[in-house]
């Protein structure tokens, strides 16, 4: 009589409810370490996704700064708000392509047959991204502040923008990755994602106010989630009234999140 | 109640939408724990959809597949928890090192972080990997990566694998590593799930062999079975050039149970008995004038199982525009040299 191989060291397996939250929390941090030991790996690859919005606050501080009208006080003040979003925002570019070159270099295949929480991948994803983007957004500040930047409130604000700010881009991993699901391809997704990021970070209120756009261009930039999220972060970093742009600011990361983030795992989870 | 079967497949379909392509068209196989199943087939036949389906990763539209009596669709957790994959879908990290990609694949199999490091270590050092272990994938070499591939698989001292092409385009050094392993395992009671569109491998590995084509098993049973189908031996006599060889085969015609096949300047007959065949064509074809350059009488090839069973070679893939499958075309088709 044969007798069925069961595990042959059980110990390997420790029982538990599977799809609980213990290994959710401990899948994601591993696909989290995941992404954040290939980043480690490739440092070059952190300074150069820097370089662009660094150039930027350059660009925007000293080329184009003296020609831009309708600031009130120190327009590198006004900028830096704007920068940090514009950062986050084509930052998550990369949650679109790495998503994408996972499921066409096969890794995603090997996470599908192992015995991991299937939210996971999309929720270790979005957490190194967060961890990526806080990094990116400090080296932006420490330039922003050699170039001239000023607190205008305080600390606390200035940190609770930078809350807002990572919330933010939180959201949009979510909704980049879901792109990167759907496209499944990195090439793909680098050109799928500028269309979409372009209007939404250079028709808002980063850069120049919106009352300078033509009237049916400021419908679309005065209520869109960049320039919300452009407000909040401008009111609490460099002054003037906080609690309404704050509050439709966290409306819309909310928004987006609850949204988006079923959206991706859907998308993931639907076996092709 | 009777053991399930390691690996059970029944009446398997799956379209997909893309191109409205028909992968599996009601596959239905069986293998008990502790064996080698060979899955031959030629590219597009429905090997790797069917890996796929039994893996947890993909659902068939219709049938039903366990493993160790578990539904891969319904118990697809536990499943993942008794399987191991390696081969041309399921990768490596190459942005990792090789130790990195054990341990997170031993973290995501919910191990602990001590067992997942001692574990990588183990395996590092198994398939001789341990000097390369903290360098990046990117500096492996072909061969390297599928060693790590496999090791990937066997973190987690699964009891069933399923092995997807895991030789294709592999060095021959690396390519017999890959089946000592395999022997290793399954003398270790492993059960493995192999498909391969290289003959010798299932020749050599298989305990039963399915063959696959247009998404269904179109023969099975022991290599040596299939190749006993066939007739006993082969007989491969050279002539001295192509049109010579069509005149041979042209007066050899009944010689063997079937049709003969010419390449070349060659015929090849499939006979009962083969040293009175060879006696036999000798006389024949000197009687006719024509000169013989070389008679050989050998075991026929899984290779000549599968032209037999599909009316194509495994390795060409989809048959030729025009070609026909009966096996009086098969026979006179004129075979490309390989």
């Amino acid at each position: 009589m044969s007798t069925v191989p069961v595990n042959k060291n059980a110990a390997l397996r420790p029982s538990g409810r599977l799809e609980g939250i213990g290994w959710l929390v401990n899948d994601s941090l591993t696909i989290a370490w995941r992404y954040l030991a290939a980043m480690l790996r490739l440092p070059e690859s952190i300074v150069f996704s820097v370089i662009q919005p660094m150039l930027l606050v350059l660009m925007f501080r000293y080329v184009f700064g003296g020609a831009i009208k309708g600031v009130h006080g120190s327009y590198v003040n006004y900028l830096m708000p704007g920068v940090f979003v514009q950062t986050v925002a084509f930052g998550a570019v990369v949650s679109a392509v790495g998503v994408a070159e996972d499921i066409q270099k096969g890794i995603i295949e090997r996470f599908r047959a192992l015995p991991m929480a299937r939210s996971a991948v999309l929720a270790g994803r979005t957490l190194s991204d967060l961890t990526r983007n806080a990094c990116s957004i400090a080296l932006m500040a420490g330039l922003g502040f050699a170039v001239g930047f000023r607190i205008g409130t305080n600390v606390p604000a200035f940190l609770a923008g930078l809350g807002i700010l990572l919330f933010f881009s939180w959201a949009l991993s979510w909704g980049f990755s879901f792109i990167g699901l759907v496209v499944r391809n990195s090439e793909t997704a680098q050109v799928a994602t500028f269309p979409i990021l372009l209007p939404f970070t250079f028709a808002s209120s980063a850069f120049v106010p919106v009352r300078t756009m033509p009237g049916w261009l400021q419908a679309f930039a005065k209520y869109q989630p960049v320039s919300q999220v452009v407000n909040a972060c401008r009111a609490l970093m460099d002054g003037g009234p906080t609690s309404f742009h704050v509050l439709i600011a966290l409306a819309w990361c909310f928004g987006l999140v609850a949204v988006l983030a079923p959206l991706a795992v859907r998308r993931y989870r639907r076996p092709a | 109640m009777p053991d399930p079967p390691a690996i059970e497949a029944h009446d398997l379909t799956k379209t997909f939408a893309k191109g409205n392509v028909l992968a599996l068209d009601g596959l239905s196989f069986e293998t008990p724990p502790g064996t080698v199943l060979g899955v031959l087939g030629p590219n597009g036949a429905g090997k790797t959809t069917a890996v796929r389906i039994l893996c947890t990763v993909l659902i068939p539209d219709s049938g039903r597949a366990a493993i160790l009596g578990l539904d891969v669709v319904r118990d697809a957790v536990a499943v993942r928890r008794i399987i191991g994959l390696a081969g041309q879908n399921a990768a490596v990290d190459e942005n990792l090192s090789g130790r990195q990609n054990l341990q997170m694949v031993g973290r995501l199999s919910h191990m602990a972080r001590g067992q997942a490091k001692k574990r990588a270590e183990e395996l590092l050092e198994q398939f001789g990997l341990t000097n390369a272990a903290s360098r990046s994938l990117k500096t492996y070499s072909g061969g390297m990566r599928r060693r790590l591939d496999l090791a990937a698989a066997l973190v987690a001292q699964p009891p069933i694998l399923f092995f997807d092409e895991p030789t294709t385009g592999l060095d021959p050094q690396t390519r017999k590593d890959m089946w000592t392993w395999t022997e290793r395992l399954v003398a270790e009671g492993t059960t493995v799930l192999l498909t391969t569109q290289y003959l010798e491998e299932a020749d050599r590995l298989a305990d039963q062999v399915i063959v696959v084509d247009h998404g269904k098993v179109i023969a099975q049973g022991t290599p040596s079975s299939l190749k006993a189908d066939l007739g006993s031996t082969v007989l491969l006599v050279t002539l001295e050039n192509a049109e010579t060889a069509q005149r041979a085969a042209a007066l050899l015609g009944p010689l063997g149970s079937r049709v003969p096949i010419v390449e070349d300047a060659q015929v090849e007959w499939s006979v009962e008995n083969g040293p009175k065949a060879g006696s036999e064509a000798l006389r024949a074809l000197d009687a006719a004038g024509i000169t013989v350059l070389g008679l050989v009488l050998r075991e026929p090839s899984l290779d000549e199982v599968f032209l037999k069973l599909t009316g194509h070679r495994a390795e060409s893939g989809p048959p030729a525009a025009g070609t026909q499958t009966s096996p009086e075309a098969v026979g006179r088709r004129v075979r490309s040299a390989r």
